[in-house]
């Protein structure tokens, strides 16, 4: 029997940044992985770091989240190769422009200043590949990108150095509640702990439902493609209202492009099909904003398989059933960006039963609340 | 640089005429754009997006992408997979083709 | 989109045999194929060729002929120029032809895409004038070219025999042979060859080209270890250890071959079930006795599911064809085994030589397990065996994770070329077999499509019926 602190279930990178902020604080935590660290949503991500446009309830975190990533070789020894070249959201008219400048003094009036109206001169400064006739844009110069298996790869080194111990290829399938916390029997042996955190991405559902606490979670495998490498074209990360997009150029020259459309899952084999009609959709989206990639190949697409919750926000939160259990899931194609605070979040909700950030809208309670109120209504 | 192919002599061959790198050169009908460089002479085709490094067809069969080529103005042409046509222009491509138009 | 019942993906000989024996049956069939005309690799250009250089390749070559015209006889649709670039659990086949995109769907497929050479990575295999043999053979074939004199073959396997032998035939002066079959191989093959003589014009056939190269007065080095290319812009000579003497000789062509492996990007793509083949040394998908894989709907024949060499290919062809026309409802099963029995046993006798060959011409284990830190792995982004070494070191346990860090197998070529290499690396560093070291997970498109092409996909609901 192996004994820690906490039990870590999931070693994508919110297990990861878990375990090493617990490290961190002199806990010792086990990660418990089905495959290997990162095998997915948290290594083929788009590696996007944004707080553009987020959803309100996120914008603390997404804001203490960026202030890590600015310095994260102070957390993990490792750049993570970031790039903060910011990120713009185009408006190709005034009435998409007027919309975002209503989101601009949403954010202001709450006291944040990280995004910005840019107009039609600036936008072309940032971005002169861009069509033309677009009117302005969002703008958060703040943001970036890094790439995400590196930055899995930095989070796990520093862990594993800090003491934590990440167990690779095994599945867990159940816990027992003991008399001093909980134990995980596994093919690798048992492991026992006063904690055990859900970081079980787009199976953190079935995590939930062995502590009597279904969530409506929907799996789903948002697509991604990209290009061969290219000459340097562009900075910063480029979206757009009109158009389901996100458009970055790595600084090896290729062209990373995403647009949220989903391939067909099959969530028991792990396995998704993509669909080349929806990533058409992306293809032409991409002509119309950069009408000189038209020749550009694209050498691969491929989709990582993400946790999706009805409202868009995850799940960061103690268990409203049983003690010491706690979640961290359902991040809806948007967590890569968050995953250095919402593992300080975990370590600080484990070690001091509280946190300063305001977590109250991620309680996983919301959705008890709703069923009750669904079947009493 | 010494030529690494040569041509069999064929009496019933067919031919067009295409440029490569500027030069006009007969190659034989229906052959691939990368069989027509080698006949050519043209000692390499492109130049690798990475270290710069020159690099000739390899594979002949579609399976290494050494072969890109700019055809007809097109760069990040297939050329062992692409057959000659009369007047086609050839041309090495460099690096990560900074040609885009 | 539109709907066929059967599509056969490759037009060499297991395709084109598996498309007749199913459209003689009365399926309908499509068959794709990346070339302008029907034959695959080893009967390329079969029909279009002038009769003087068939002549030169040899009678086996010219049988192709017969396959192709049953094909054009057989009512099979032939879909040239088209280039398959996904193929997915489904069915759905995503095809390019004259540069525009469409998706087809079948009721069934059966995937003929044949083999590839093994890319086997050593210093100087990047340079301009490196290339496969059987790019050499692919030149002589569709071009009429041959290389200039001089040229340096190595490698090991019944392919370079060919091939050399192809050469003198047409007048070519080679200026050495480098066989680098390791001096163990043959005893190791010994046991095997009571069986392999069951098959024995093949063994015969390779004893007559050693034959004649040695009349021909063929420089042959044996026992050859340690190739190198050297160059700066190009190849200009060839280095190797030879009876413990280093040994130079300068060209500006060099061919290599050291066998072939299954194509199986398709086939990976899709997601069917591959195993590693030990004594093959490459990926193949499993399949029944009707070539069916793991999937339903998707059956591979011929080198794309194993290598067997060209006869082979056309009896697994033959069967695929036959349990496709079963399985869609043209054939009844006594009827399909009852042809099929013919096929099932020439295949299972032609494979007789196949455990001799690979024992004999396995290559040297210190060029696949071994290669130097500074030789480039990846040719697409220049991976050197040293990056992925460290990689492995840093903690990258398959081939998968290596792929994401050191972006080893993410270039155009998508990883065709470094796949095997990466992964017996993993396996050697780790001391792991290949099923833990793993192949790298296939992504669409197979072959890169243009954003522009993409775009311009045909619709799938346009068709109508999806
Ligand atoms: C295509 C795509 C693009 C994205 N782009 C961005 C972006 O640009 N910016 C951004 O901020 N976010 C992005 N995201 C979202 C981001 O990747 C995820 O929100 C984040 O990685 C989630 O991390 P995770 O640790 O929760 O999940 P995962 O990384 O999925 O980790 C969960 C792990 O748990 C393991 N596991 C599950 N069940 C068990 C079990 N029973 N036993 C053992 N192990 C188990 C799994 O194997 C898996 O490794 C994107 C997501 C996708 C899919
Ligand atoms: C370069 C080369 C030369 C060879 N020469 C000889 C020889 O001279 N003698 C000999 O006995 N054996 C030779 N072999 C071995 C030979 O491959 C087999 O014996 C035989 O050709 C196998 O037949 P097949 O039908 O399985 O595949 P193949 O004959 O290889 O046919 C496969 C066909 O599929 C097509 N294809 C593959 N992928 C796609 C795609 N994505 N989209 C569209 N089309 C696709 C290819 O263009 C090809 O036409 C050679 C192998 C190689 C690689
Ligand atoms: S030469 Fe290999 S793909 Fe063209």
């Amino acid at each position: 029997m192996i004994k820690a602190d906490t039990i870590v279930i999931g070693g994508g990178l919110m297990g990861l940044s878990t375990a090493l902020h617990l490290a961190l604080r002199g806990y010792k935590a086990i990660v418990l992985e089905r495959h290997s660290p990162a095998r997915h949503a948290s290594g083929v991500n788009a590696g996007g770091l944004r707080q553009l446009n987020r959803h309100m309830a996120e914008i603390p975190l997404t804001v203490a989240a960026s202030e890590i990533w600015k310095n994260i070789s102070a957390l993990v020894d490792s750049d993570c190769d970031v790039v903060l070249s910011g990120q713009v959201k185009v408006a190709e008219t005034e009435a998409e422009l007027q919309s975002l400048q209503a989101r601009v003094d949403e954010l202001n009036a709450s006291g944040f200043h990280h995004e910005r109206i840019i107009d039609q001169h600036k936008l072309y400064e940032l971005v002169p590949r861009l069509v033309s006739g677009c009117v302005g844009a969002l703008y958060s110069p703040e943001d970036g990108f890094a790439r995400p298996f590196h930055a899995a790869t930095a989070f796990r080194h520093k862990a594993v150095e800090l003491g934590v111990q990440i167990i690779t290829d095994v599945d867990v399938t159940g816990v027992d509640q003991g008399d001093s916390g909980w134990s995980v029997a596994t093919a690798q042996g048992v492991f026992s702990a006063s904690n055990i955190v859900n970081c079980a991405g787009a199976w953190a559902n079935q995590v939930a439902e062995w502590f009597g606490e279904p969530v409506p979670l929907t799996p789903g495998a948002p697509m991604l493609m990209v290009t061969e490498r290219l000459p340097h074209f562009l900075d910063p990360v480029v979206g757009a209202v009109g158009h389901k997009l996100s458009f970055k150029q790595m600084p090896n020259g290729t062209v990373i492009i995403g647009g949220a459309h989903m391939a067909r899952l099959d969530l028991e084999r792990e396995h998704a099909d993509i669909d080349f009609t929806a990533l058409k959709t992306s293809a032409k989206t991409v002509t119309q904003l950069f009408p000189h990639m038209g020749s550009a190949r694209i050498v691969r697409a491929w989709a990582g398989i993400e946790a999706f919750m009805p409202d868009n926000i995850p799940v960061i939160s103690a268990s409203s059933r049983a003690r010491g259990v706690f979640h961290a899931f359902g991040f809806s194609a948007h967590g890569f960006q968050l995953s250095p605070v919402v593992g300080r979040i975990m370590s600080e909700l484990i070690i001091d039963g509280k946190t300063a950030m305001p977590i109250e809208p991620f309680d996983i309670r919301r959705f008890q609340e709703q069923e009750r109120n669904t079947s009493v209504g | 640089m010494p030529q690494r192919f040569r041509r069999l002599q064929e009496p019933d061959g067919r031919w067009v005429e295409v440029e490569i790198e500027g030069t006009k050169t007969r190659v034989l009908e229906g052959e691939s754009v990368a069989a027509a460089i080698f006949a050519s002479g043209l000692p390499w085709c492109r130049t690798t997006p990475v270290s710069g490094a020159p690099r000739a067809p390899y594979c002949m069969m579609g399976v290494c992408f050494e072969c890109l080529v700019e055809i007809n103005g097109v760069p990040n042409r297939q050329s062992c997979q692409i057959s000659v046509e009369q007047g086609m222009q050839i041309r090495r491509q460099p690096g990560a083709s900074p040609e885009y138009p | 989109m539109e709907h066929h019942e059967l599509i056969v993906i490759g037009g060499g000989p297991a395709g084109l045999a598996a498309a007749t024996a199913a459209a003689n049956e009365g399926a309908e069939c499509l068959l794709l194929d990346e070339q302008s005309t029907p034959g695959g690799q080893v009967y390329r250009a079969v029909q279009t060729v002038p009769e003087q250089r068939a002549r030169l390749l040899g009678p086996d070559y010219q049988a192709g002929r017969d396959l192709v015209t049953q094909f054009e006889q057989s009512g099979a649709r032939h879909l040239p120029n088209t280039t398959v670039w996904n193929l997915n659990g489904r069915c759905e086949v995503g095809i390019l032809r004259d540069g525009k995109t469409s998706l087809l769907h079948a009721k069934r497929v059966i995937i003929a895409s044949g083999a590839m050479e093994r890319p086997v990575p050593f210093p100087g295999w990047t340079l301009p004038g490196v290339m496969p043999a059987g790019a050499g053979q692919i030149l002589l074939k569709s071009s009429a070219l041959v290389p200039a004199d001089g040229l340096v073959l190595a490698g090991s396997g019944p392919l370079l025999l060919l091939l050399a032998w192809q050469y003198l035939q047409a007048g070519v002066s080679i200026g050495a042979i480098l066989d680098m079959t390791p001096h163990g191989n043959f005893w190791r093959a010994l046991p095997r060859l009571p069986e392999a003589l069951l098959a024995h014009h093949y063994i015969i056939k390779g004893l007559r080209y050693q034959l004649q190269l040695k009349m021909a007065r063929v420089p042959y080095f044996t026992g050859v270890r340690n190739l190198r290319a050297t160059g700066t812009d190009s190849i200009e000579a060839v280095e190797f250890d030879h009876r413990n003497t280093s040994k130079r000789i300068e060209t500006s062509l060099l061919l290599t071959h050291f066998g072939v492996v299954p194509d199986s990007h398709l086939s990976r793509c899709a997601g069917c079930d591959h195993r590693w083949d030990s004594a093959q040394l490459c990926w193949r998908p499993q399949t029944d006795e009707w070539c069916n894989s793991s999937l339903a709907g998707i059956a591979i024949a011929g080198d794309g599911a194993g290598i067997g060499g060209a006869v082979a290919a056309r009896h697994a062809g033959r069967i695929a064809g036959l349990g496709s026309a079963h399985a869609l409802g043209h054939v009844g099963s006594m009827r399909r085994d009852e042809i099929g029995r013919d096929d099932q046993r020439w295949l299972n006798d032609d494979l007789r030589v196949r455990p001799f060959l690979e024992a004999m011409f396995r290559p040297p284990p210190e060029l696949l397990y071994q290669p130097d830190d500074a030789t480039v792995i990846c040719r697409c982004e220049e991976i050197t065996a040293g990056q992925v070494r460290r990689a492995i070191q840093d903690g990258h346990h398959d081939t998968n994770q290596v792929k994401f860090l050191t972006r080893c197998g993410m270039g155009p070529c998508q990883g065709r070329q470094c796949n095997n290499a990466v992964g017996q690396l993993l396996a050697h560093e780790l001391d792991v077999d290949m099923m833990a070291a793993g192949g790298y997970r296939i992504r669409p498109p197979i072959r890169p499509l243009t954003i522009s092409q993409l775009a311009a996909l045909e619709d799938m609901q346009a068709g109508g019926g999806a």
